[in-house]
């Protein structure tokens, strides 16, 4: 990115007829058609691709063959979805609040697009590396949640308004536990920047120190994006299709853009803070030696890891039924939220023990085992201990509480009868 | 570059500001202030401060203003009513806020502060960090206990206590 | 070029106006509430800019505005749920007629 922003630098410097000042304008040149790439190629290209794949393994997990019609394996059924959809009939009916009405699809898509600012797609391909990169996910999240509450509020139905409750209810209540899993990860790393986090893991990737951070965070993730087994909020059953009923032709577009690029974004960032993002074989090799080589080897892993994400996302929604919503929010406030706070101060607890004197350029005094850190092995190992044990004392609480629930009610019925 | 952002920052954080007071329905009036808070948030980025943007961003836009939008949404019979926001007094108001705001002008306008040139070192967040559990851990404890002392307080506030059963 | 720190003043002193017309000229509470949001959002831009431009390789200003922050959604939680309790006792949030304190 860097490299670009130079090349470009001292080609604009060549062009006399260039009337900025070469080295911002670069910058701002090579950001916006980041951006750009991104916004206008990829989103969409997720879209088609995203839904072509997850038609096709949906069918597979059923036993049945899938779109396979249009072209080889039906590649182009998704296509054919999309240019369906752009030329049809926009429909606004007549009433909705209009200006909150045409905004929300937009924003929604803007929310989950605007992620992908502080994503390492390779080593040094990152739209901007923000020192508070983990916390602007969290605050790009918000725009989502609003974008939902305007859709289903100015659709003026109540289909939709009620979806939108839920939609929200669901998202505010998964965001506590998603967020509290990247404090942990925020602390193993040592910082908030998402290219440090990656950086970070060249000593073992994260999904083998904190497995439970892992299975927390993707868990509320696939509540964030709406995934089976959390998709209540378009239950097609009760709800018809939750807050987005009234949309059509290309603000629906925008919508379902809006949706796959969220879990695409989800997967990429599922794979950077726990499966080493673009870390792979011989990358710190290919660093060293040759850059570009470094980027392309840099894609290939950070895709295939990405596209393993997507895979179990969608073989997930292929086998589990859908939550009852009260089950759903249970599950958040008294499952998960105990759980990551519980592996947050073990984590923490562990790092402390393994702290190496110096920390961000600060001294602190060093921890008892520092001697154990062993290049980072040691602490991984004791991270993954730390979360052995928090996964037995859940299970064990877990178990208690099943039981004395379970007695409860078989006594409810024997009293009944 | 930057008088041009911070001119656009104003108009979303002004603007944003203004159509909450003027618009005479609720739903819109939240729907501005979340244009203003995303506008402030844009002044702090401007104002090197990234981390107090992102918290303003999460705390303002994706906690108060939809516990505003839901409060709207919950008491919706109210905005259906289409009886005007203004109470009586309005006039007197916007008098003492203009009289406010001329006043509070010359401020501005006229102290000289002892302005610094330094930059800043760039690393606020270690700073930050330091300082909430170094010299201001008091004060950050004794907010922690104020934000679950309004958790609590807030659900039973809001509780329906109507067909609560007893157990 | 920077931002002079007159431009943040000026800026925060309008948003601070505003939201006290909000608040001095709404009878319905909702609105009050949010012309009050507003009041303590200016007071953030002035502690932020002053921070910025008086002592810039400290974090006062930041400190404090984050702690006003704080307590702005704690306010904000609290005074919804007083909101939602009043609303559904008496159908109605217009300040002008929660009166049956008054002697």
């Amino acid at each position: 990115m860097e490299a670009l922003i130079h090349w470009l630098a001292d080609l604009l410097a060549k062009w006399s007829w260039w009337p900025f000042a070469p080295a911002p304008s670069a910058t701002v040149v090579v950001w916006l058609v980041y951006a750009a790439i991104t916004a206008f190629v990829i989103a969409p290209l997720a879209m088609i691709v995203l839904t072509w794949l997850e038609r096709k393994i949906l069918a597979r997990i059923q036993d049945r063959i899938g779109p396979n019609r249009a072209g080889p394996f039906g590649v182009f059924q998704a296509l054919a979805d999309a240019i369906k959809m752009l030329t049809k009939e926009d429909i606004t009916p007549s009433g909705v609040d209009r200006i909150a009405y045409n905004i929300a699809p937009a924003m929604a898509a803007v929310a989950a697009i605007a992620v992908f600012a502080v994503l390492p797609v390779a080593p040094g391909i990152i739209g901007t590396d923000l020192n508070i990169g983990v916390f602007y996910i969290v605050a790009i999240g918000a725009y989502g949640i609003l974008a939902v509450l305007m859709a289903g509020w100015s659709s003026n139905n109540k289909y939709a308004l009620l979806g939108a409750f839920r939609a929200v209810a669901q998202l505010v209540s998964y965001e506590v536990p998603m967020v509290l899993a990247l404090i942990t990860v925020t602390l193993v790393a040592g910082s908030m920047s998402t290219a440090d986090i990656v950086a970070g893991q060249g000593s073992g990737w994260y999904f083998i120190a904190i497995p439970l951070t892992f299975f927390i965070f993707f868990v509320s993730n696939m509540a964030e994006v709406n995934r089976s087994p959390f998709d209540l909020l378009e239950a097609e059953s009760e709800l018809v299709a939750g807050f987005h009923v009234e949309y059509s032709a290309f603000k629906y577009a925008l919508i379902m853009i809006g949706e796959y690029v969220h879990m695409l974004a989800a997967a990429s960032f599922s794979a950077v803070f726990f499966l080493g993002g673009w870390r792979g074989p011989f990358i710190d090799w290919a660093v060293q030696t040759s850059p570009l080589l470094a980027v392309v080897m840099g894609h290939v892993y950070f895709l295939i890891k990405v596209g393993f994400m997507i895979f179990v996302l969608i073989w997930i929604r292929g086998t589990l039924p859908r939550f009852r919503i009260d089950h759903l929010l249970d599950f958040s406030w008294k499952f998960l939220t105990p759980l990551a706070l519980l592996n947050l101060l073990v984590v923490a607890f562990v790092l402390k023990l393994f702290q190496p004197g110096t920390s961000a350029g600060i001294d602190i005094p060093a921890g008892p085992l520092s001697g154990l850190y062993l290049g980072g092995w040691g602490q991984t190992l004791g991270l993954l201990l730390g979360s052995i044990l928090v996964v037995l004392v859940a299970s064990a609480v877990v178990k208690a509480f099943a039981h004395r629930s379970k007695d409860a009610g078989l006594r409810a019925i024997a009293a009944a009868e | 570059m930057e008088p041009f952002v911070f001119f656009i920052f104003s108009i979303l954080t002004l603007g944003g500001a203004l159509g909450v007071v003027t618009t005479k329905n609720l739903y819109y009036a939240a729907l501005f202030l979340i244009m203003s808070f995303s506008g402030m948030a844009g002044y702090f980025v401007l104002l090197d401060a990234g981390f107090l943007a992102a918290v303003q961003i999460v705390v303002y836009v994706g906690a108060i203003a939809v516990l505003i939008l839901f409060a709207i949404m919950l008491s919706r019979k109210v905005m259906t009513r289409n009886e005007p926001l203004l109470n009586r007094q309005w006039g007197l108001g916007l008098a003492t806020a203009a009289i406010f705001f001329f006043v509070m002008l010359a401020v501005p306008l006229n102290v000289k502060w002892p302005l610094s040139n330094e930059v800043s070192s760039g690393n606020e967040l270690v700073q930050l960090g330091l300082a909430f559990l170094g010299s201001y851990v008091i004060p950050f404890e004794v907010v922690s206990i104020l934000l679950l002392v309004a958790l609590i307080g807030a659900i039973i506030l809001a509780r329906d206590t109507s067909d609560v059963e007893v157990e | 070029m920077t931002i002079p720190l007159s431009w943040w003043l000026i800026s925060a002193t309008a948003l601070f106006s505003i939201g006290l017309y909000g608040v001095l000229s709404n009878k319905n509470a909702i609105a009050i509430l949010m012309g009050l949001e507003l009041m303590l959002n200016a007071v953030n831009i002035n502690l932020v800019a002053f921070g910025r431009h008086i002592t810039p390789l400290e974090v006062t200003g930041q400190i404090f505005a984050i702690f006003v922050i704080a307590i702005a959604a704690a306010e904000a939680a609290v005074a919804l749920a007083i909101i939602i309790a009043v609303y559904r006792q008496r159908t109605s949030i217009n300040v002008e007629q929660l009166d049956s304190m008054r002697f």
